[in-house]
């Protein structure tokens, strides 16, 4: 260790004065514990816990862009739980959180449970599957937007080059229950790749004996599959479920770039809706109350994972 | 997972696995292929429903880069993504390295509670925060600006990025650093010179991570950015050429394809740390 001695050498020429018992004072193990966090904890107090007690604020006030307001008590709760939009919003984030996490669930699985065999070219096919997952969600949504285009779409010229449909076929954005079918395709589109990367790292921790006693036992794939591998993944797997249930229910790209939550509101979510009504029509204290919607959901995921992890 | 069976059986459980793996594969490509494709395309062929939408009939044609470089910001708005990208990365980093060590490492009451409360804090959406954060920045006097973007992207990046390295710094061995301790190393001397060289896939990982995470951050960046010159790549493109109802569908993929190239290059080199750093963040929880 070249720095051994040189420091010895320096801390003896040092005269014991207020610098020496300040090294000391600053070299006991747990000083410099809270000083290395320090940064992180003012970084993290001022800009995430306080703006989440200015959210509570916002939420109970009514707070106007470029002018603060007074309390006004549940008053914006109380407007928006009494609003169509709000409840189509609820119904909406249940429906789409519900149907892509099922999707990417069942879909990620069968996926890992592909990559996790000694295929030619893995590398390349993993690096192909998570690229979805690394591309500006924003920028990828637009090729969907074009995909999805009321004349001009993709989808629509193959199926009915292909007599799947009649032309002029669906308006994919312009449709409730198509335009909810499309951002789920997207979100799923999205983020399966995390679900299949993450399992397939969980897929390599099952031991192979394992498997091989119960194939010698006359277990079929689908029973080894069921009673071997689901119960030995079961902790990868949720830790993903809970991780993508917030970023799920949370989603704001793939909504605002593909419909800003139209036709008449069919797919928006809490985040879309928050924006448009606290930053498009300035009103901070319902968008507030909004988005905090977000945050019982975000409690219970945060409750079963500190739940999880104490049981390690 | 075929171990008495044949040769036989296992090729054909694999060629199984091709083609159930082919239709997934297109459908991951397909969007980025028809980006490729529209942006080269010509508006005459582009908006005509009798050609066939798949490939370039009528010849290549670079109108739609040209428009983008020409009348937009788009310059800009790459070197403003790379500025931000950059900045926040250096920053949250370096906070990250520091408090993912005592985290990990030092043994002080409340260790525990701080862990977990970074954690939570990394679990929290964006999407929460922003109505807030876009008060704050006002506030701060760094609203429509790329600095604003630079102070709060470490918001979601230290979370993170702690997280991670907790995870690498638990890796290394207790007795090296206790080693330099003893030798009469300062503590800082000891977490620079011998803990950090020894961390360095995982700082390699945090800041490849951190940096995608900046590049592609799109909620912050829409809601605190109102001109031009002043909005990233992601933002830009998704704006700025859609115009009322006129979408400029050729630059647009232009612009998105140009846009990711460069978070494409860094994941085709860095493949590896990516899939490292996605399962660590999510599997060590």
């Amino acid at each position: 260790m070249a720095v051994g001695p040189r420091v010895l050498e320096a801390a003896g020429l040092a005269r014991p004065g207020r610098r020496s018992r300040l090294r000391e004072w600053w070299e006991q193990e747990h000083i410099f514990g809270y000083g290395l966090i320090v940064p992180a904890v003012v970084l993290l107090v001022t800009l995430v816990g306080f703006p989440f007690g200015m959210a509570i604020w916002f939420s109970l006030s009514d707070y106007w862009v470029g002018s603060p307001g007074g309390f006004v008590g549940v008053a914006n709760y109380r407007a928006i739980l009494g609003n169509e939009t709000f409840r189509q919003t609820v119904q909406n984030s249940f429906v789409f959180t519900g149907i892509a996490l099922t999707l990417k669930i069942v879909l990620g699985v069968w996926l890992a449970m592909l990559l996790a065999r000694n295929l030619s070219f893995k590398r390349v096919i993993r690096g192909i599957v998570l690229l979805p997952f690394v591309i500006p969600t924003a920028l990828s949504t637009l090729a969907w937007l074009w995909m999805f285009d009321s004349l001009y779409s993709v989808v629509n010229w193959t199926a009915i080059r292909l007599h799947l449909i009649n032309a002029p076929g669906p308006n994919w954005l312009g449709q409730s229950t198509y335009a909810m079918a499309a951002v789920i395709t997207v979100n799923v589109w999205r983020g399966l790749p995390f679900f299949a990367i993450v399992v397939l790292a969980g897929l390599m921790t099952v031991p192979r004996e394992y498997l091989e006693a119960a194939e010698v036992d006359g277990a079929n794939s689908w029973r080894r599959f069921w009673h071997v591998t689901l119960p030995l993944i079961r902790p990868v797997l949720a830790v993903v479920i809970l991780f993508s249930t917030v970023f799920t229910f949370a989603d704001f790209n793939i909504v605002q770039v593909l419909t800003r939550g139209g036709p008449i509101n069919t797919t928006h979510l809490f985040a879309t809706l928050a924006y448009q009504v606290g930053l498009q029509g300035g009103n901070l204290g319902q968008g507030a109350a909004i988005s905090l919607f977000i945050f019982p959901l975000l409690a219970m995921v945060v409750f079963f994972q500190l739940r999880y992890v104490r049981q390690e | 997972m075929a171990l008495a069976g044949s040769r036989g059986v296992r090729i054909r459980s694999n060629i199984f696995a091709y083609a159930n793996l082919a239709p997934y594969i297109f459908f991951v490509l397909f969007p980025f292929y028809f980006m490729v494709v529209t942006s080269f395309k010509s508006n005459a062929e582009l908006y005509n429903l009798k050609s066939i939408p798949f490939w370039i009939q009528s010849g290549v044609v670079t109108d739609h880069y040209a428009l983008l470089f020409q009348k937009t910001d788009f310059v800009t708005w790459m070197r403003n993504s790379l500025l931000v990208a950059i900045v926040a990365t250096t920053v949250s980093v370096a906070i990250s390295i520091l408090a993912g060590y005592s985290l990990a490492r030092l043994r002080f009451r409340g260790a525990a509670s701080f862990g977990t409360a970074i954690f939570i804090t990394y679990l929290v959406p964006p999407t929460l925060l922003f109505l807030p954060l876009s008060q704050v920045v006002v506030w701060l006097g760094v609203s429509d600006s790329i600095s604003g973007l630079m102070l709060i992207y470490p918001t979601f990046l230290v979370p993170f990025c702690t997280w991670l390295l907790m995870g690498y710094f638990r890796t290394i061995p207790r007795e090296v650093e206790e080693c330099a301790l003893v030798d009469g190393a300062t503590r800082m001397q000891t977490l620079s010179k011998i803990v950090l060289p020894m961390a360095v896939p995982g700082i390699i990982c945090a800041a490849l991570f951190s940096f995608t995470l900046c590049w592609n951050e799109f909620t912050y960046a829409l809601t605190f950015i109102s001109q031009s010159a002043h909005k990233t790549a992601v933002v830009g493109v998704t704006s700025d050429l859609i115009r009322g109802d006129i979408y400029f569908w050729g630059s647009l993929m232009a612009g998105a394809l140009l846009a990711s190239i460069p978070i494409v290059i860094i994941y085709v080199l860095f493949l590896d740390y990516y899939v490292s750093g996605l399962t660590a963040g999510a599997v060590k929880g």
